[in-house]
């Protein structure tokens, strides 16, 4: 099957994955039907590029097809050895 | 009956171990109870305070070199290994990330701020008291932090670029601000009492400020807390309030039969400068029948002028010219300290706080029997 032809599968069954049910409307301002906004960072220009479900991954800045997640925005803690 | 007395000759020949071509003879001392049989080896503190001598050859602020003479070797080696492993300092151990977009890691960095030597009021780190740390077995039985186990410390920083430089400027330090982070950009942050112990001068800082820690690029930040606790450089090698403590003994040379004129100016090359010298051979000496100096008046012999400054290299015992002439040793019991410390206390204060600890030990161990015999 070639790259093109490859269909997203639909959430047909309702909050299948993480990012259904519970977590919808949670980053305020998503579409509730389509799934949250999440915010990914541009792997060639790092602006902020904020996705929903469904859409093309791609830069809106500069039309790079790589993003990156952001940090978690929770605190870590590590031992200093 | 009374003990016998060894003689002074055969009490300075036990006090030097052999230092031969391949080998190391006579190493191991001999003055206790039922070696020498008839000879009273009691130890006794009298006499323990009689010969017991110290002496300073250097004392820096933060490097000291002296002499200990007249003890044992397990005495001096506890000092050794109690000022590596035992006196209490104080380090960061919890580092609480809340952002860090540079390219190293978290735990990266959290170990590197680790490492960073940091000082204070020497007061307020006597003060401060041990903080526990919760174990498998017991999750809740840490203690929770608090001023007199935790200090506060802060790392926030934000890289952005300059304004207003050279365009043909390629120095990323010049080109944005925190290009570099260094230790001098760690904050203190006092709670409670702390705002007494350290104040001004006294702050908990690092040792070295120009410690480099991450490297950034604009729009990267780096924003976390740090605990520092009270520790032992047992637990961990942070916590070492010295970068080396070693001891050397005092090497000894004798020079058994002259070595004189060509052979002594080569002989003078085979150690260190200054530890051995050319005097001229009198004439008295000379007329000595058997000295080995007839009719050598004028010439020059090798003398032995400061042996503290060999390094026993041996290489004096490699020349077939002075095969039976040398004898190579050192002072058992002379122990030759160089204490150097990373910065939080003066190097000599710390060599009296592994006498305290090894003194604190002592009491423990004290107790411990008190309490089999009961």
């Amino acid at each position: 099957m070639s790259r093109e032809a490859y269909q997203v599968p639909s959430n047909l069954g309702g909050s299948q994955n993480a990012f259904g049910g519970a977590d919808t409307g949670a980053s305020g301002g998503a579409a509730s039907l389509d799934g949250p906004m999440v915010a990914y960072l541009c792997g060639e220009c790092n602006s902020r590029v904020s996705l929903k479900r469904g859409d093309q991954i791609r830069c809106k800045e500069c039309g790079h097809r790589v993003l990156y997640k952001e940090r978690t925005k929770r605190m870590v803690q590590f031992e200093a050895r | 009956m009374a003990p016998l007395i060894a003689s002074q000759e055969e009490l300075q020949r036990r006090r030097i171990v052999d230092i031969n071509p391949e080998t190391v003879s006579n190493f191991a001392s001999t003055d206790f109870p039922g070696h020498w049989p008839g000879e009273s080896h009691e130890w006794n503190l009298g006499k323990f305070r009689d010969n017991f001598n110290v002496e300073f050859h250097r004392n820096d602020q933060f490097e000291a070199s002296f002499s200990l003479v007249g003890l044992d070797a397990s005495i001096a080696n506890a000092f050794r290994r109690i000022l590596m492993a035992e006196v209490p300092s104080i380090a960061i151990e919890f580092v609480f990330v809340h952002n860090n977009t540079s390219v190293i890691q978290d735990e990266v960095l959290a170990q590197r701020l680790g490492l960073i030597p940091l000082k204070g009021s020497v007061e307020g780190i006597n003060w401060m008291r041990w903080f526990k740390k919760p174990t498998e077995d017991d999750p809740e039985g840490g203690s929770t932090p608090s001023d007199f186990n935790t200090i506060v410390l802060r790392l926030d920083v934000k890289c952005e670029k300059n304004t207003n430089v050279d365009p043909k400027e390629d120095d990323p330090r010049k080109l944005y601000k925190h290009a570099h982070v260094y230790a001098k950009d760690i904050t203190f942050h006092p709670v409670g009492r702390q705002e007494q112990f350290f104040v001004g001068d006294d702050a908990i800082q690092p040792v070295n400020p120009d410690i480099l820690i991450a490297k950034l690029r604009p729009g990267q930040k780096i924003d976390m807390e740090l605990h520092v606790i009270k520790g032992i450089g047992a637990d961990h090698a942070k916590f070492s309030p010295v970068a080396t403590a070693s001891y050397r003994l005092l090497p000894d040379i004798k020079i058994l039969r002259p070595i004189i004129g060509e052979d002594a100016r080569k002989f003078v090359k085979c150690f260190p400068a200054g530890v051995i010298g050319l005097e001229q051979v009198t004439r008295e000496e000379a007329s000595q029948k058997g000295s080995g100096y007839e009719g050598h008046e004028g010439e020059m012999k090798a003398v032995v002028r400061d042996a503290f400054k060999d390094t026993v290299s041996r290489e004096c015992l490699r020349h077939e010219e002075f095969q039976g002439k040398v004898k190579l040793g050192r002072v058992r019991d002379h122990f030759i300290f160089n204490v150097e410390s990373v910065g939080q206390f003066d190097s000599d204060v710390l060599f009296l706080e592994s006498v305290k600890v090894l003194k604190l030990k002592c009491a423990r161990w004290k107790r411990g029997l008190v309490d089999l015999v009961r």
